[in-house]
């Protein structure tokens, strides 16, 4: 599910923020944050498995995640992350920020009236 | 406060390293195994499921690598495990780092030692008080330093520039302090000399201006705290004591503060009196003559807020009121101002040239030394290219690996230079109680201070990333693809083309800066040996010299030339003396004294008019005879030479030449000294030198010592005996004379050590840098041609194989270390020859033109380089083609 010819490649520094979104539903751990973020982007963007854990320790390092261990649904051991409320606020903000920018550059790409 | 935190979480992780080692370990794995969970639900075995599960993860050490990257408090925690790797790497190649730390330190070390002279000489100002401010004030084209004392009191009354101007004069004494009367060095000062440098005295107190009452009036003493610990064992009770100076009672006032030795750095005084005193002291009266400058150094700290312009304009203006007022004595004189530490421009700038010289050789040798390094990292980098290729195709990072060089390069340049700098550190302190010469309380105070310390870590620092510097071309080109590929063979081929390499470069620099290096010590060493036996107009050889002052001993006039000619008597009777002759100061002694003289038609006898300065000697009849100086025409003097009779003199050719025209028609003529004495020239001698080795030759006169005493007394004994018996029978002969005269008893060879002191430190100065280079070489030269040969070895046996013969395959091993060498010692020796040229400021005739001097250059770069090639060659011609071939 991971492998489809047609996924886009993650443009530089979207990866932590879409972390933060898979985060911001509830708490989950590394693997389970891969799957969040396949589901929600309905697969169409191509992350590497281990790409996503340099992410993980920054965000923790910055202060915008906080980490503790538990089980998971498997039954096995494994460190959930969740959303600070640094964290909550970055997603707000980047989120906003990142919706202005898209908008932005839809608008410049969209086909214009004289160029029909 | 986030700062802060930072800065916890930081050090959490430089402490929680292993943990959190731990954690990511078992996080990536719990990963792994929620995949595989998936998978195996979609169908696939656990085994397989699993190994699907890794592979998709992708690389799991780089993303680890990136994750302490993320962390980023492990900078710290990183550099300790490059530490530890490059320690571990250095360790398993033991003989490697030893070659390299070795000629770090060696390179450091030197570096350290010329820099430490360089910053105690030059750098340094002396130990006093605001010792930027302190100027010495010289004067006339030549920037002379010396005055006279009348001279030296308008100065010091009439400049508004200085906050005081003090004077001094370097003076033997002969001093009794109850015991054993011995001679010691002495400044004679003005009486402001210790309040004009603000120096403060460790025990009692100084003398002052107010201490002065006219000649003779102030009999005190000061002693250097060095004096007062080696003669009077720390007493505290000797301030005070009455001592005899020159057999006049002087009393000791107090003892210098350590850290001050005086205000020329090369010589340290015992003691300091006042210079109103100088009729005592030297037994000779000139405080009042106005034409006799035998002032040595006026110095001063210049006023807050005068800038040196103004202050050379202001004594300018006392210099023309003195050439105006005193037009017999003063020639219109203007100054300049000079760091007075090494006697401003009598050796500064001398030493300054040299010790430059001396930076830019060393620094030319750290180069070598990094150089040689530098290959010898890229030879070990292309060793390593396989190692190298496969961890960048496990994922590390270039950065990482050049890290791991850098680290390595820099962990061998500290140890080296640390190692170095303690070397340097004990041989500036040996240096510092080194005493050159005997006779004078001359040394080289060239302790260390923390800027030494600090230049030799930070070139240490600099000279590691240099060399680490050189393999990173090659690292950052390594394909791994290639490298794994191709095996060893694809390195031989892409490090054995044709091209001109960096290591080539390397290797010819450090050739030519060892030629250059071979050549200056070599031309340093004939210069040195052929001052050696150069005509010096006199014949040092089977000669004594017994050295004194008379009125050390207390006598004046009359009294003394009566004793002079007892001695010289008394000393002739001893058994197997040839002759005796009496000179007041001895040629190359180290001292000396010139006279104006003017042409028998003068009549205004004013500076403007001198025909020439000459040197001045006053000898008995027997001196020239004791000296072995040929009498060129006419006689020398006799013992009727005296007071009753008409005022004679001997001059040397060049003085018969410049005045006369020609030595025939010197004879009988006169010429007149600045007090109208007309004196009739009854003889001519050979040039000599007289002053140093390396002056041109120089007009000099000699007078009979019955007619111009001399309290200066220095008695040449001629003989063919042992020295050290004879030296038994001179003492004994001189205290039956008199048991309370302190003398100085020498080889005349030992006492040309003065003259020849700056040929000689040049010379091995330069000798040791030259062997230096040469080691360095050597190393570079074996380690290239070492690798080549090794690297070509299967090559040779292949030659060897198809039937080449010895030559050729000594000619494929070794022709390009060879014509490197022949490159490098070509460049480095017409280098050499070129800077020689400063050599002959120092060293007495040093000339590059000289074809033992190339000679021997060739020959040493040949050695050098058979030397090197050795056994590389050797293991070159028994290359066995079967066992390389088998062991393919």
């Amino acid at each position: 599910m991971f492998l489809l010819t047609d996924q886009a490649q993650l443009l530089p520094g979207t990866l932590d923020l879409l972390i933060l979104r898979a985060v911001s539903l509830g708490p989950l751990h590394g693997y389970g944050i891969l799957l969040r973020i396949g589901q929600i982007s309905e697969n169409a963007l191509l992350i590497e498995q281990g790409a996503l854990y340099p992410g993980l320790f920054r965000l923790v390092r910055q202060g915008l995640l906080k980490a503790s261990w538990g089980t998971s649904e498997n039954n096995r051991r494994a460190k959930f992350y969740q959303l600070t409320a640094a964290g909550r606020k970055r997603l707000r903000e980047e989120t906003a920020s990142w919706n202005r920018l898209a908008g932005a550059i839809a608008a410049a790409l969209s086909p214009q009236p004289e160029e029909v | 406060m986030k700062l802060f935190d930072s800065l916890r979480f930081r050090i959490a992780t430089l402490f929680q390293r292993d943990q959190i080692r731990a954690e990511m370990e078992e996080e990536l794995r719990s990963h792994i195994q929620h995949r595989a969970d998936d998978l195996e639900r979609s169908g696939l075995g656990r085994a397989e499921a699993e190994r699907r599960a890794r592979i998709e993860f992708g690389g799991r050490e780089k993303y680890k690598e990136e994750i302490h990257t993320a962390l980023g408090g492990n900078l710290i925690g990183t550099i300790l495990q490059d530490v530890r790797f490059s320690l571990r790497v250095l360790r398993k190649s033991p003989g490697f780092t030893i070659a390299a730390v070795l000629t770090l330190a060696l390179a450091i070390g030197a570096n350290a030692v010329v820099f430490g002279v360089l910053n105690a000489l030059i750098l340094r100002p002396l130990n006093v008080p605001q010792a930027q401010s302190l100027y010495s004030v010289e004067h006339g084209p030549f920037k002379d330093v010396s005055y006279s004392y009348p001279d030296y009191l308008d100065l010091r009354d009439r400049n508004r520039s200085f906050d005081a101007l003090a004077a001094y004069i370097l003076a033997p004494v002969g001093l009794d302090t109850g015991s054993n009367p011995s001679q010691a060095w002495g400044y004679e000062v003005s009486g402001n000399y210790f309040d004009a440098l603000s120096i403060q005295p460790f025990l009692g107190r100084f003398f002052h201006v107010a201490d002065e009452h006219g000649p003779n009036s102030a009999p005190y003493l000061v002693i250097s705290y060095a004096y007062w610990h080696s003669h009077f064992q720390d007493d505290r009770t000797v301030v005070g004591r009455v001592v005899q100076v020159n057999k006049h009672p002087f009393t000791i006032l107090g003892v210098a503060p350590h850290e001050f030795r005086g205000t020329l750095l090369f010589f340290s005084p015992d003691l300091w009196v006042p210079m109103v005193d100088q009729e005592q002291v030297e037994g000779v009266a000139l405080l009042g003559d106005r034409a006799t400058r035998n002032i040595f150094m006026v110095l001063g700290h210049m006023k807050a807020g005068v800038t040196p312009e103004q202050a050379i304009a202001d004594l300018n203006s006392v210099g023309s009121y003195l050439g105006k007022t005193y037009p017999k004595d003063d020639a219109k004189m203007t100054f300049s101002l000079a760091r007075p530490g090494l006697a401003g421009s009598l050796l500064g700038p001398a030493v300054k040239g040299f010790m430059t010289g001396m930076m830019l050789l060393a620094g030319l040798i750290l180069l070598a030394a990094c150089a040689n390094l530098g290959s010898l990292f890229a030879a070990r980098a292309a060793d390593h290219s396989r190692e190298v290729a496969l961890r960048l195709a496990l994922g590390s990072s270039r950065t990482r690996i050049l890290r791991g060089v850098f680290t390595e390069a820099v962990l061998i340049s500290l140890v080296g230079g640390v190692l170095g700098l303690l070397g340097s550190i004990a041989l500036l302190r040996l240096l510092s109680t080194w005493q050159p010469v005997p006779q004078y309380p001359m040394t080289v105070p060239v302790n260390p201070d923390a800027l030494v310390y600090l230049v030799a870590l930070f070139l240490a620092l600099v000279s590691g990333f240099l060399f680490g510097a050189v393999p990173v071309r090659q690292i950052l080109r390594t394909n791994p693809y290639e490298v794994v590929k191709a095996g060893t063979s694809g390195i031989i081929a892409g490090n054995t083309g044709r091209r001109v390499t960096l290591r080539d470069v390397l290797l010819v620099l450090q050739i030519a800066v060892c030629a250059v290096l071979v050549t200056s010590s070599l031309v340093a060493v004939r210069g040195l040996v052929r001052s050696m036996h150069s005509d010096f107009g006199f014949e040092p050889q089977n000669a004594m010299l017994m050295d004194t002052t008379l009125s050390m001993a207390g006598y004046t006039g009359d009294r003394e030339s009566a004793m002079q000619r007892r001695m010289i008597d008394a000393l002739a009777t001893i058994h197997g003396v040839k002759s005796v002759g009496l000179v007041s100061q001895i040629p190359l002694g180290g001292g000396g004294s010139t006279s104006s003289i003017y042409t028998d038609q003068t009549t205004d006898l004013i500076p403007s008019k001198v025909a020439a300065d000459p040197a001045r000697f006053e000898i008995s009849p027997d001196y020239f005879h004791a000296a072995n100086t040929n009498l060129l025409e006419g006689r020398a003097f006799t013992w009727h030479d005296d007071k009753n009779s008409p005022p004679v003199a001997v001059i040397n050719q060049l003085f018969a030449r410049k005045i006369f025209g020609s030595v025939a028609n010197a004879l009988g003529k006169y010429f007149k000294t600045g007090d109208g004495t007309r004196i009739q020239v009854v003889g001519v001698v050979e040039d000599g030198k007289y002053y140093q080795l390396t002056e041109d030759p120089r007009p000099a006169m000699f007078l009979p010592f019955l007619q111009r005493h001399t309290s200066l007394t220095c008695l040449v004994v001629r003989s063919n005996r042992d020295p050290q018996l004879l030296a038994a029978d001179i003492r004994r002969t001189v205290r039956n004379l008199d048991d309370g005269l302190p003398f100085n008893l020498v080889t005349w060879t030992q006492g040309l050590d003065i003259a020849l002191f700056p040929s000689h430190v040049a010379t091995v100065a330069l000798g040791v840098l030259g062997l230096m280079g040469a080691m360095l070489s050597i190393t570079g030269i074996f380690g290239m041609a070492a690798y080549s040969v090794s690297k070509r070895l299967r090559e040779l046996g292949i030659r060897v194989a198809l039937g080449a013969q010895r030559s050729e395959v000594l000619h494929a091993a070794l022709g390009r270390p060879l014509k490197l060498l022949a490159l490098g010692s070509t460049g480095g020796l017409i280098l050499g020859l070129l800077a020689t040229r400063v050599l002959a400021f120092i060293v007495y005739q040093a000339t590059p033109r000289d074809p033992l001097v190339l000679a021997g250059v060739v020959l040493a770069m040949l050695l050098l380089g058979l030397l090197a090639t050795w056994i590389p060659a050797q293991r070159a011609l028994s290359v066995d083609p079967l066992i390389l071939l088998r062991e393919e």
